[in-house]
């Protein structure tokens, strides 16, 4: 499998890996995909009261593709209201990364994981 | 200096020997004739190197030369075999049992076989890999004609109870092939006492060239085949087909050394091997596929949980080992052969299969070992799976969204 | 010691110094099995990639329409039987004249319920267009003419053939197939003219054109469905499976590409030698089989009258020169060829058979050389039978 610069880099270089303190306030977590399919991702935000994604964490079990995937958005969630982020399509992740065809369902992964991040928050804070 | 990746694939494939290749260049050179021309010096050249070779193969098995019909390599070998033996003794029943983790050249023939209208029976194996002797009797019908057992499997490396089986086969009047392509060089072959009628060899998993195998055919009881290849009638009519020369001294060459070689070969590759073993089982959560006991020095398959294959791959690429066999890491299919032992899907895609070989040394397996701890330690870092083990979470009872 | 004077190209070929320097590194360092992820697997699958670009370009095909072999036998064989497998029987029609590894799938598929048409051929060994379109009548669904016989080195008129079964009556379609092993090299060969004519399928071995032994093609076309001979890891795009023979394949390649390229110089110095050695021959009473076809540049099919061919090769054999008496699949058999059975050639000229096939290292010392040989052979042998009667 050859993998694009940006994947590699991503993939050594992983952006935001971590989680945040259960206590800490805004947090949501988007957690997608199931360990028999080969991937898990667990997309977390902390949104402040102005509803900014001030800041976002990943950590994934899978390939190197769906590293990438999750590691780009923590990114580009950043500054991003709620909205704003949901309007991130798997179609940009993939191009940013240079996805090949069977990976493209990294970057569908990494999508799912940002709806569920919002809809988790949304239904923590009752929207 | 280490020179990386550094190959830990020996069963994929092996280098070819230098005394192998050294063998076998003058046969592409000057003594280049056609094995089947007879009328000239250059073909009965060629002929009496082929013969040799045929006597180097023999020997390593203790089987009689004339037992020995050359072929293109295993795969080609298993479906004479197979296909072979299942046409000709057609008429006595039409059923054959193989084993769930067979190679895919026994398992992609079966099911050709089925297509035209045979049974056959997949074996389950047990959680160590092994065919159990009792659900083997109990699948056994009136009309079985054909069993096909590996000696040794190429992912796992276990060796089957061949003798076992052979005796019950014997017994029954049913013909027994065994696809040995792991297993010249690395367990005592003896066709002798066992009571096998087919068995499949590779050169180019015992130090010799691609392209070249053989299919030993027992001539005491006689066993008939129906050719797969016709035309000039080369080997007996089993086989048609101008022989490589080359590649048959290679063959002959190579299982000479592994005969002369093996013991003391084996010994020294199971030191590696253990050393391996005990330098990765301090990491956590790692598990042993396959029954350590029954199987070859060479092998090892490990699945370290929480970790998926593919990132772990690309994590250790100085490491040139595999993921699932060769011929399906193509795919993103987790292994056939570890899921068969009952492992779960996670597991089987964080596998790493080391097959340790003729030219690895000590410096290069602590280098592997250094190189795994740290790259498992990262990835665990970056797994959500490991941190919910971490916190306690019993993964199994967590509601995964589908996707 | 000396070594022998070649003079059997048809049967095998010494293998060219740069195909052998191609192939050593894959036998080597470069180890890998192409099924592999790693750097040793990737690197001996791209060397797989590029082999199969430069076949397909040295024939006018598509890399995608080469599928590996062992070689010419399996690309015979796998044709032969993979496509009547997709199909339900029917006729099959192959020439009389084919190598033993198209005749003997064929006949093997008369077990199967097919009807086995062989057609015939002329006394110069051509097959003959009246007789082929009138066998079209029966609407075969396979067809398999070569395109230069191993032992007369004649040649077909393959286009011809294929455009008569491309206008087959009713509409009727046959997969049509031409082995090119002895073509390969010799001649002008471009799959994508043969394809627009309506040949479907080529076979391809490396071992006649300065390639090693161990390798050959299937040149398909991708609407023709086939069952794979050899199952088991899907390589080769299903159609046989079993680990790239990767140094034999890069062999295969570097000599296509060589073969391709030397061709037009090689079949006029060929030719040359041929005429010389067939003017000779001629001189001492020869006759030649299929002198008035055209045929490959480097082969000569002839008989002395009166003379045992076996005879006469073992004794060219102690005196230096290697040639054959009928092909070398069959040279065990004692039959008189199939070939000249089917010009219609007498039993005792047939007997008397010897085939030399010339080669790019041959010299006109040689052939010289060897015709005085002959001479002084013949003198001998039929004072000897002269004195026997």
């Amino acid at each position: 499998m050859a993998y694009s610069e940006k994947v590699l880099d991503h993939y050594e270089h992983p952006r935001n890996v971590g989680s945040f303190g259960k206590e800490e306030e805004g947090i949501a977590t988007g957690m997608v995909g199931a360990p028999a399919c080969g991937d898990v991702m667990k997309l977390q935000i902390k949104v402040g009261k102005d509803g900014v994604i001030e800041d976002a964490k990943f950590k994934t079990y899978g390939c190197g593709s769906a590293i990438a995937s999750s590691s780009l958005v923590t990114e580009w969630v950043k500054g991003k209201t709620l909205d704003q982020a949901l309007e991130i399509k798997n179609t940009q992740i993939a191009e940013e990364l240079a996805l090949p065809p069977v990976k493209i369902h990294c970057s569908i992964l990494a999508e799912d994981a940002i709806k569920a991040a919002v809809a988790d928050y949304k239904k923590k804070h009752g929207e | 200096m280490l020179k990386l990746p550094i190959y830990l694939d020996y069963s994929a494939t092996t280098p070819v020997d230098p005394r192998v290749a050294e063998k076998m260049i003058p046969y592409l050179v000057e003594k280049f004739g056609n094995p089947a021309s007879r009328s000239h010096a250059f073909g009965w050249e060629a002929e009496a190197a082929v013969e040799e070779a045929r006597a180097e193969v023999a020997k390593l098995v203790n089987a009689d030369p004339k037992e020995i019909i050359w072929t293109s390599g295993a795969t080609e070998s298993n479906n004479l075999a197979i296909k072979g033996a299942a046409h000709f003794y057609s008429s006595k029943g039409k059923h054959l049992i193989t084993v769930k983790t067979e190679h895919k050249a026994v398992l992609d023939t079966c099911r050709e076989l089925e297509r035209e209208g045979f049974e056959v029976t997949y074996l389950d194996v047990m959680e160590n890999g092994l065919v159990d002797l009792e659900a083997f009797k109990a699948a056994l019908r009136p009309d079985t004609i054909v069993v096909s057992v590996m000696f040794v499997n190429n992912e796992i490396g276990v060796i089957q109870p061949i003798a076992e089986i052979g005796e019950i086969c014997r017994a029954k009047g049913i013909i027994f092939h065994v696809d040995a392509a792991q297993a010249t060089g690395k367990v005592e072959v003896d066709l002798e006492k066992l009571k096998v009628d087919l068995m499949s060899f590779s050169a180019h998993k015992t130090y010799g060239p691609k392209g070249i195998g053989a299919l030993y055919v027992r001539r005491k009881p006689r066993v008939r085949l129906e050719a797969q290849m016709h035309g000039g009638g080369h080997e007996r009519g089993f086989r048609s087909g101008t022989l490589p020369t080359h590649q048959i001294v290679g063959m002959g060459e190579a299982f000479r050394i592994a005969r002369e070689e093996m013991g003391e070969e084996n010994e020294r590759i199971r030191t590696l091997r253990d050393r391996l073993l005990k330098g990765l089982t301090d990491i956590e959560h790692v598990y042993i596929n396959g029954d350590l006991e029954h199987r070859i020095p060479h092998n090892l398959n490990i699945s370290f949980a929480y970790v998926e294959g593919e990132s772990m791959m690309m994590a250790i690429k100085d490491l040139a080992v595999s993921s699932g066999s060769a011929c399906t890491s193509a795919s993103l299919e987790p292994s056939y052969v570890l899921r068969a032992l009952g492992r779960d899907d996670e597991l089987a895609h964080s596998s790493i299969r080391f097959t340790i070989g003729r030219f690895n040394t000590e410096e290069e397996i602590d280098y592997a070992i250094r190189l795994l701890h740290e790259k498992i330690g990262k990835l665990r870092e970056l797994s959500p799976l490991w941190e919910m083990v971490q916190e306690g979470v019993d993964l199994n009872t967590v509601q995964w969204a589908a996707h | 010691m000396q070594l022998p004077v070649y003079f059997d190209h048809n049967a095998t070929t010494p293998i060219d110094h740069a195909v052998l320097e191609a192939m050593l590194p894959w036998l080597d360092t470069r180890f890998g099995n192409p099924s592999s992820r790693h750097e040793y697997g990737r690197a001996a699958r791209r060397a797989v990639d590029e082999a199969r670009a430069q076949v397909a370009e040295a024939v006018g095909a598509h890399a995608t329409e080469v599928v590996f072999t062992s070689g010419g036998s399996e690309a015979n064989n796998l044709f032969i039987k993979g496509a009547a497998a997709c199909l339900a029987p029917g006729v099959l029609a192959v020439s009389a004249i084919e190598h033993p590894c198209v005749l003997n799938p064929a006949r093997q598929l008369v077990k199967r319920g097919w009807n086995l048409q062989m057609l015939p051929v002329d006394e110069e060994g051509r097959v003959d267009p009246a007789r082929f379109a009138r066998l079209l009548e029966q609407k075969p669904k396979l067809i398999s003419v070569m395109l230069a016989n191993n032992e007369t080195g004649v040649l077909q008129d393959v286009i011809g053939l294929a455009d008569l079964a491309a206008s087959m009556p009713g509409g009727a379609r046959a997969w049509f197939h031409s082995d090119a092993v002895q073509a390969l090299g010799k001649m002008p060969l471009d799959f994508r003219a043969l394809n627009a004519r309506g040949v479907h399928a080529l076979t391809l071995s490396a071992h006649k054109i300065g390639g090693p032994k161990g390798a050959g093609a299937l040149v398909l076309d991708k609407r023709v469905e086939i069952e794979p001979l050899i199952a088991g890891g899907g390589h080769e795009r299903g159609l046989r499976s079993g680990t790239e023979n990767v140094a034999a394949i890069v062999g295969f390649a570097t000599a296509c590409a060589l073969a391709v390229r030397r061709r037009e110089k090689m079949a006029t110095e060929l030719a040359l030698l041929r005429d010389r050695l067939e003017a000779g021959l001629r001189e001492i009473g020869a006759t030649v089989f299929g002198d008035r076809a055209p045929r490959l540049p480097n082969t000569i099919y002839f008989a002395l009258p009166n003379l045992d061919g076996e005879t006469l090769v073992t004794q060219l054999d102690r005196s230096g020169f290697a040639v054959a008496s009928g092909a070398a699949c069959s040279s065990a058999n004692p039959e008189p060829s199939h070939v000249l059975q089917a010009m219609s050639v007498g039993a005792g000229l047939a007997r008397g058979a010897v085939r030399i096939s010339l080669g790019p290292g041959n010299t006109a010392k040689q052939v010289d050389e060897f015709l005085l040989v002959v001479k002084s052979l013949v003198s001998k042998l039929l004072s000897l039978t002269a004195i026997a009667v």
